[in-house]
């Protein structure tokens, strides 16, 4: 356990956070493999680790141990690799990556790959709130519960959450799906304009112009094909929703303008 | 933005290092809110009552009878601590505007604070059995080392690290918040509350006071309110859902329980830790690592929950 006192963060006259920060280079390296132990490292030295590895290095298999729910790790990575990180992560892990399969064996915090444009993320345990914030594409999958707000602004993608969630998921959802096993809070798909939401437990209220919609086959065909890709088992039974369409008003005019037309 | 935390040991009256746990926890969220540092730390309960005391803010111009005028409003409070019939047993003076005294007294601690507050300058932080409240400016380290807190043993506690929004960086404008007339009652809060006003008045007109100017005191002016009505703590968060509105998380603590609040909109980071000898909370995850280090189970609780837990 550290001491009080013992790592100080440096800012510079920006309010820059570990200005000087240099690449660790503290890898064991074994081919196109790599690990590292991050447990002594800044938030900025582990992710220049992992920028060093995959981006100069060739590797494409890295294993970060001792993350220790610290913020911001593992962000913008734009190439395809695997990168597993042995323990939790703090807020805004994984975000703005496009390409990189992530295993995650613990626990991540709010805004967990937020804006991911492509590639997989396996949480082992559960997710904070905002979690897949304005996801555009890629797989991610969360083996635990999550919080409120999940797939907010969702553009695209899958989110599969074998807990529950908290209320407003969905919310302003326009494109992409998630299936939800566990039981969904209030507000689900509040003012969403498109995609697909399936629900296995129960949900506490649908939000505005959020509608049960028609199951089909090519449903039954997605969800089964996502579980036996990620060997998730069984799925549940699940409920279909989608977009009632009924606050597609882009057309209509403003209450003014229509009293000048009449 | 501001960032909460509490720590509760399950082991009865046992004593823990809480004023260490409670530093590492906030110094770990220094980036949440680095204007002011605060501490509710449960020591072990007495029979004496403990009074935590302020009678200038750190930030106070030093004028030249500074320290002569300090020292005439300590001893006016010890003068009238004595004519209500406390017996005093132990003054220390922390920093030259802060005291923590020790008093042997058994009457009505509502008339006792208003007896105190009135002279000039002085403010109770904190009144009670084992409650006490350490608040001042800066960060946790700054504080602890200050106010001599890395001893500190007990058996709860929570903590605040501010980052101001709604009023002033001073010592009154700090977390926690004491329950006033309550002993042992202490609240700290991440968010705002939007209906502060109304609740304000409400309070006062039932004859409660008011330190700061600060949303977040009517929590725990509110809690006090309905305990004193008869209602458990739980209940009285229970209801704190429905009456109080804005974003908040908010973490009380009594004698011998901590509980949390979230509001409807979830709005408000918590992370929970339930381990088998501790419960630990914090807005991030990072702050329960600082001291439980290995890997942990956590979890958010959802929107409109109320968890407590008994020590």
């Amino acid at each position: 356990m550290a001491a009080v006192g013992e790592s100080r963060i440096t800012y510079d006259a920006r309010g820059l956070a570990e200005p000087d920060e240099v690449v660790p280079g503290i890898s064991e390296i074994d081919g196109e493999r790599a690990v590292f132990d991050a447990a002594d490292l800044t938030t900025r030295g582990i992710n220049l680790e992992l920028r060093s590895l995959l981006y100069e290095q060739g590797v494409t298999d890295v294993t970060v141990r001792n993350p220790k729910a610290r913020h911001s790790l593992g962000v913008g990575i734009l190439t395809r690799c695997r990168i597993t990180f042995e323990g939790s992560l703090g807020y805004f892990g994984c975000g703005l990556i496009d390409g990189p399969e992530i295993h995650i064996k613990g626990r991540v915090g709010w805004s967990a790959c937020e804006n991911m444009m492509s590639g997989v993320v396996v949480i082992e345990s559960n997710a904070g709130s905002l979690t897949g914030a304005a996801l555009r594409g890629g797989d991610l999958v969360v083996k635990g519960q999550v919080g409120a707000r999940s797939g907010i602004d969702q553009k695209g993608g899958t989110i599969i959450v074998l807990g529950s969630a908290g209320s407003m998921t969905g919310f302003m959802m326009q494109r992409g799906r998630q299936i939800l096993c566990g039981d969904v809070g209030h507000g689900l798909g509040d003012s969403m304009y498109d995609g697909t939401i399936y629900v296995g437990g129960k949900v506490r209220s649908l939000g505005i112009d959020c509608v049960p919609g028609e199951w089909t086959e090519a449903d039954t065909e997605f969800v089964e094909r996502k579980f036996r890709i990620y060997g998730l088992g069984d799925p549940p039974e699940l409920q279909k929703f989608v977009c009632g369409k009924k606050l597609y008003n882009y057309d209509k005019l403003e209450p003014a303008e229509r009293k000048l037309v009449l | 933005m501001c960032g909460i935390a509490g720590i509760i040991y399950r082991n009865g009256d046992e004593p823990h290092p809480i004023g260490r746990d409670m530093t590492l926890m906030l110094q770990s969220m220094k980036h949440r809110g680095p204007d002011s540092t605060g501490y509710a730390l449960y020591g072990p309960p007495g029979d004496s009552v403990i009074m935590r005391c302020t009678f200038a803010d750190a930030n106070d111009p030093r004028d030249f009878d500074f320290h002569d005028r300090l020292g005439r409003h300590q001893r006016e409070v010890q003068s009238r601590l004595r004519a209500l019939g406390a017996t005093i047993s132990n003054v220390e003076e922390e920093t030259d505007y802060a005291c923590r005294i020790t008093l042997e007294y058994d009457g009505d601690l509502k008339d006792l604070t208003d007896r105190v507050e009135d002279v000039a300058g002085c403010e109770v932080l904190s009144l009670g059995h084992s409650l006490e409240i350490i608040k001042d400016l800066g960060d946790a380290e700054e504080v602890s080392a200050q106010y001599d807190l890395g001893g500190f043993t007990g058996t709860h506690a929570i903590g605040h690290v501010r980052m101001a929004t709604e009023s002033d960086v001073d010592i009154s404008g700090a977390h926690p918040y004491w329950a006033y007339p309550f002993a042992d009652v202490a609240v700290v809060h991440n968010g705002q509350l939007t209906n502060y006003f109304q609740w304000k008045r409400r309070l006062e007109r039932s004859v409660h006071r008011f330190q700061s100017e600060c949303d977040s005191e009517i929590i725990a002016v509110y809690l006090a309110e309905k305990m004193s009505e008869g209602a458990s703590l739980e209940d009285s968060m229970r209801a704190s859902l429905e009456e109080l509105d804005g974003v908040f998380t908010y973490i009380a603590v009594t004698g011998d329980a901590l509980g949390v609040a979230k509001d409807e909109m979830a709005a408000k980071p918590l992370v929970l830790y339930e381990g088998e000898d501790l419960v630990a909370l914090a807005s991030e995850e990072i702050a329960i690592r600082a001291v439980v280090d290995r890997e942990i189970e956590t979890w958010d609780p959802y929107e409109g929950q109320v968890l407590v837990w008994q020590r």
